[in-house]
């Protein structure tokens, strides 16, 4: 008897249900007799979240860390450098995918080019920062020692300013995860698709794709963290001991 | 009752009331293809009144509910540090999951409304607020807390009177992070039925209407970075010595 | 000293700030949209003082046509003298039945044929071809779950396969039974729920035999917009749709030939236990108001929110006003 599921569940999705929703098929809330969840649409789903996430960082960073760093070292450009990455922080996600679907259409590529639109003002912001925020004594030093501009960029602004950096790309992942996964209002299927559609996937479907996508996102920051680790250089790490 | 064949004399429309339309008379709103619809933006925008004052309301109250929470929780840590870590590891679990889903998470908890929404969003300020606030007072130069010591402060004294005010603009920076995204969060909240802009984004005919929601976001952007001005102002009036330095 | 006074006001004004801030939260409703005058009389809903007494939240699904539904069902009631709230867009049926279950509302708009073929697994080709037919089999079957539903709406919708004229013409396409062969290369575009639906996906690919390239959930506003971009070969339309009308040159829907998408008309799910508290006067206004709810004046109301982008509350009004419900 159908109508049996619905309202007669328990008002809170248990976490042992939200794991089963996870690793198996479950029969859904709406009749027709298909099943949802299991394992490989967890997979598929995440997936897709993590292609578009990390093509968009990919575009975002050949966009942004070149302006950035340019700027940041030859210390022009602060009002716009700052002022993006605050009005950056003030795009609502929700207005970006609506308006990405009514004006030029859903789908894989139009969603990736508009969350790396969402990951630029952070990376740029903190490109800028970073480089600037390296002493400028150790500027002159190395100015003195010979090396040209771009040589002080890539020897000694970069490797002093990869902090900042990481920073500015961690909070440009966060934001990007955050917006593709309600990506499944403009027909891209992400973990979001769970969350949003309790409907079909009940509230055991609800709160798997809370634990999924918050484990991607950990798992995206912890990644970071150790690429982060792998571009400091020896220097840093020792005095940062 | 039989489907349509006897409607009694009330509950006729009026003359006129059905209107025909063809493709070339529908006005600039209809068509798909028009990014922005300047005279109807012009004489609708009255619409946007309601959401926008429901969406500072979200705004308001969520960033003082969460830094309320916050700034108490990193006076707790102060004297604490075992505590920090566990605190920030908190925070920040809050902080990664995307606001959306925290939504949906709450919704059969608390119920649809203004309360979820607020719930959730103030959830997500707590790191960016508590993190500020523990550095800006972990900051503060051991060699002046000496000083005020041995000036015979106390240390509550210490606390008030000369940490927190040099952490001051760390803590209103943070603030300042935790209003700007909360204000472009806080259109998730038509989800919730918690009201906002982002009900002329998402709900009657406008998730096809690029107009409505350019001018939502454009509002809910607009609004962000005011609040951040305004903090930004704050923070200048409330570090008098700053101010005095630069001069 | 200034510093102490300086920071004890502004530890005040922190304060001050706070209780304010959850002194409105406290205060404030979420969304209250009481509207109508019923007591300045000349509109055929009076107002009853009984009515006063009781509180109604009246919920919607989560589109245009259900949105308009909504608010013409809690005007009429507001004009009626009862406190009225709206909570629309709550999202597809299976959250709006649960959303009157858990009393989050007190009713909303639902289609017979959706309640028949979503909730209680009645298969289309028995859904009941007349209107009052398929509205007591629906409400015999609600009844068992203590709830209710009241007389249907002289329209009725149904779901449809759409596409483009010219995708239509190329491919010869006149019935749903013509994709017989093509639809592997055609993509279909629905709402979500749409891939369990009897009456939507799922019965295409039981009744149909269909199996289409793939299949691309989008939210219900974006049904017409995904054809226009030209990313969905195939979209599920309404037939009350406000585009078919007014754009016949553009879009066009295939004829249901094996009876697959049944149409309904719209019957009001309340709780028994509300319909009782409510009185007399709370199916009655609702039956009232219905009364003008021909398939024209259905997609006028539908033509204006969803082409001329009016707010579902202001279309409902001029309805109401227009039929000489409210003043």
């Amino acid at each position: 008897m159908p109508l049996a599921q619905l309202g007669a569940a328990p008002p809170l999705a248990s976490f042992g249900g939200a794991v089963e929703f996870i690793f198996t098929p479950q029969t859904s809330n709406v009749t027709g007799g298909k099943t949802v969840g299991g394992f490989s649409q967890v997979v598929e789903l995440t997936l897709t979240q993590l292609q578009v996430t990390v093509l968009a960082l990919a575009l975002a960073l050949v966009v942004a860390l070149p302006i950035g760093l340019y700027l940041g070292h030859r210390g022009i450009g602060e009002f716009f450098a700052i002022g993006l990455g605050n009005a950056g922080r003030a795009i609502p996600e929700l207005a970006l995918i609506a308006l990405m679907a009514a004006a030029i259409g859903v789908g894989v590529l139009n969603l990736t080019i508009a969350l790396a639109v969402l990951g630029v003002p952070p990376i740029l912001t903190n490109a800028y920062v970073g480089v600037r925020q390296v002493d400028r004594a150790t500027v002159d030093a190395a100015r003195g020692m010979g090396m040209s501009g771009f040589e002080v960029l890539r020897r000694v602004e970069v490797p002093l300013a990869i902090p900042t950096l990481f920073a500015g790309i961690r909070g440009a992942t966060i934001a990007i995860v955050a917006t593709a996964t309600i990506a499944p209002l403009a027909g891209v299927l992400t973990l979001g698709d769970f969350i949003i559609n309790e409907n079909v996937y009940g509230e055991d479907g609800v709160l798997a794709g809370a634990i999924l996508v918050a484990l991607l996102a950990l798992a995206l920051e912890f990644a970071l963290a150790g690429l982060q680790r792998l571009f400091t250089s020896r220097g840093l790490k020792v005095s940062t001991a | 009752m039989p489907s349509g064949s006897l409607i009694a004399a009330v509950g006729e429309v009026g003359k006129g009331f059905i209107h025909e339309r063809s493709s070339e008379t529908l006005p600039c709103q209809a068509r798909s293809d028009e990014l922005f619809c300047f005279d109807w933006a012009k004489d609708h925008i009255d619409r946007y009144a309601t959401p926008t004052v429901q969406h500072l309301e979200l705004v308001a109250i969520s960033v003082l509910a969460g830094f309320a929470i916050a700034f108490a929780l990193s006076l707790l840590a102060h004297r604490r540090p075992w505590l920090r870590p566990p605190l920030l590891a908190g925070t920040g679990v809050l902080y990664t999951i995307p606001s959306i889903a925290f939504f949906f998470l709450l919704l059969p908890i608390t119920g649809r409304g203004r309360e979820t929404a607020i719930i959730a969003l103030s959830a997500y300020t707590l790191q960016i607020i508590y993190r500020n606030t523990t550095s800006g007072l972990a900051n503060v130069p051991a060699s002046v807390k000496d000083a005020a010591r041995g000036m015979g402060l106390s240390e509550r004294q210490v606390l008030w009177k000369v940490e927190l005010p040099l952490a001051t603009p760390e803590i209103v920076a943070g603030l300042r992070i935790a209003t700007v995204s909360t204000v472009a969060i806080a259109t998730l909240a038509v989800f919730a039925g918690g009201g906002g802009l982002g009900t002329q984004i998402y709900g009657g005919g406008n998730l096809n209407f690029a107009t409505s929601i350019i001018i939502a976001g454009g509002i809910a952007i607009l609004m962000a970075l005011t609040f951040d001005a305004v903090l930004l102002l704050v923070q200048w009036l409330a570090t008098p010595w700053r101010r005095a330095a630069h001069e | 000293m200034r510093t102490r006074t300086s920071w004890a006001r502004a530890g005040t004004a922190a304060l001050l700030a706070l209780a304010l801030a959850l002194g409105v939260a406290a205060c404030g409703s979420s969304d209250d949209d009481s509207t109508g005058n019923g007591e300045e009389g000349g509109g055929a809903i009076v107002s009853n003082p009984k009515n006063g007494k009781v509180s109604l939240t009246i919920g919607s699904k989560n589109f245009p046509e259900q949105e308009i539904l909504g608010e013409i069902y809690a005007q009429a009631l507001a004009a009626a003298g009862y406190k009225v709230k709206s909570d629309l867009n709550l999202g597809s049926e299976t959250v709006a039945l649960k959303a009157v279950k858990t009393g989050q509302i007190s009713g909303y708009p639902e289609y017979a044929s959706t309640a028949l073929t979503s909730f209680f697994g009645i298969e289309p080709e028995e859904v009941p071809a007349d209107a009052e037919g398929a509205y007591l089999a629906a409400k015999a079957e609600f009844f068992k779950e203590g709830l209710t539903a009241f007389p249907p709406t002289p329209f009725a919708s149904a779901n449809a396969v759409g596409t483009l004229k010219k995708t239509a013409e190329k491919l010869g396409l006149k019935d749903v039974s013509d994709l017989k062969g093509k639809s592997e290369e055609l993509t279909l575009y629905g709402s979500p729920e749409c891939r369990q639906r009897i009456d939507c996906l799922a019965g295409l690919e039981k009744y149909y035999g269909l199996k289409f390239k793939s299949f691309h959930p989008v939210d219900i506003g974006l049904r017409y917009t995904v054809l226009e971009k030209g990313q969905a070969d195939l979209s599920i339309l309404f037939t009350t749709d406000p585009q078919l009308a007014a754009e016949k040159d553009k879009f066009v829907i295939l004829e249901d030939d094996k009876q697959v998408f049944p149409a309904g008309n719209v019957i009001f799910v309340t709780k028994q236990s509300t319909a009782k508290q409510a009185g007399p006067d709370y199916e009655k206004t609702i039956l009232q108001v219905q009364k003008g709810l021909t398939l024209e004046v259905m997609q006028e109301l539908d033509a204006r929110v969803e082409l001329e982008k009016q707010t579902p509350k202001q279309a409902a009004a001029a309805y109401l006003k227009s039929a000489g419900y409210t003043g």
